[in-house]
């Protein structure tokens, strides 16, 4: 490789910042999300099978009830809530609106309030 | 027309400003698409699962028998497979420098999403026909 060429920033000496945070979560959340799909697909499965095969739905059961099942659900409900807003902030930048920093940092602040209040909210009419 | 650039490429391939590759945009739109139908679909769904979460088997197999929910549920399966491979693709563009183990990467994705949605589609259908 041409060590000559000019090189983007290393990530581990470049300050963070809200803009480049909010960028790499958007790929995490999607990889996450990807992992939602696949419990989607095992979910449907499970209840295809139920009749002659119900221990794939109780071990299912079994497994998003317990601690790391339970933390995989919130993982990937949060991933939902971040990657739809934060999505819907690419699409807004695609129609070529909120460019200038002032904007990208306030919707970039927006993204993260509203996930972190639908996530909450979402847990507790869940749960309650 | 005269040329004013001293650059190689026709008129016809300035016009169509696809670059060197030739092709892309219908990945960039595919993306989109489904991002936006994602929306509805993503939404609708988080609202579905929290009710259905603490019902019994028989009330989660009516529920998806209903022809609207079963719709739905094909469509979420779809559009959410085809969205994620195509942005799993790109992540693997992206940080595999290497460039079989870049293709077979992307090559399992794909079949991996095919299978996924082949294997939940059948499910889906064969409990909303029962």
């Amino acid at each position: 490789m041409d060590k000559q060429r000019p090189l983007s920033p290393h990530l581990q000496i470049y300050k963070p910042q809200i803009t480049s945070v909010l960028s790499i979560f958007h790929r995490f959340t999607g990889m996450a999300l990807a992992g939602g799909m696949v419990a989607l697909v095992w979910w449907l499965v499970c209840l295809e099978t139920w009749k002659t095969m119900p221990e794939c739905y109780t071990h299912f059961q079994t497994f998003f009830s317990g601690i790391i099942g339970r933390l995989f659900l919130v993982g990937v409900s949060f991933s939902f809530f971040y990657h739809l807003s934060n999505g819907i902030r690419h699409l807004v930048w695609d129609m070529g609106y909120g460019y200038d920093i002032a904007t990208v940092e306030k919707t970039g602040w927006m993204v993260i309030f509203f996930t972190l209040i639908i996530t909450a909210l979402f847990w507790v009419s869940l749960l309650f | 027309m005269e040329q004013t650039s001293r650059s190689l490429a026709s008129s016809l391939s300035k016009a169509k400003g696809l670059g060197a590759s030739h092709t892309g945009a219908h990945h960039w739109w595919g993306q989109r698409l489904t991002a936006v139908a994602l929306i509805p679909l993503g939404l609708w769904f988080a609202y579905s699962v929290a009710g259905l979460s603490s019902l019994p088997v028989d009330e989660i197999y009516a529920w998806i028998q209903h022809p609207l929910n079963t719709t739905f549920l094909l469509l979420l399966l779809v559009t959410g497979l085809h969205h994620g491979q195509l942005g799993l693709q790109v992540i693997l563009e992206d940080y595999i420098h290497t460039k079989g183990l870049r293709l077979v990467l992307i090559l399992l994705v794909k079949f991996a999403a095919i299978t996924l949605g082949v294997l939940g589609a059948v499910c889906l259908l064969d409990i909303a026909i029962h």
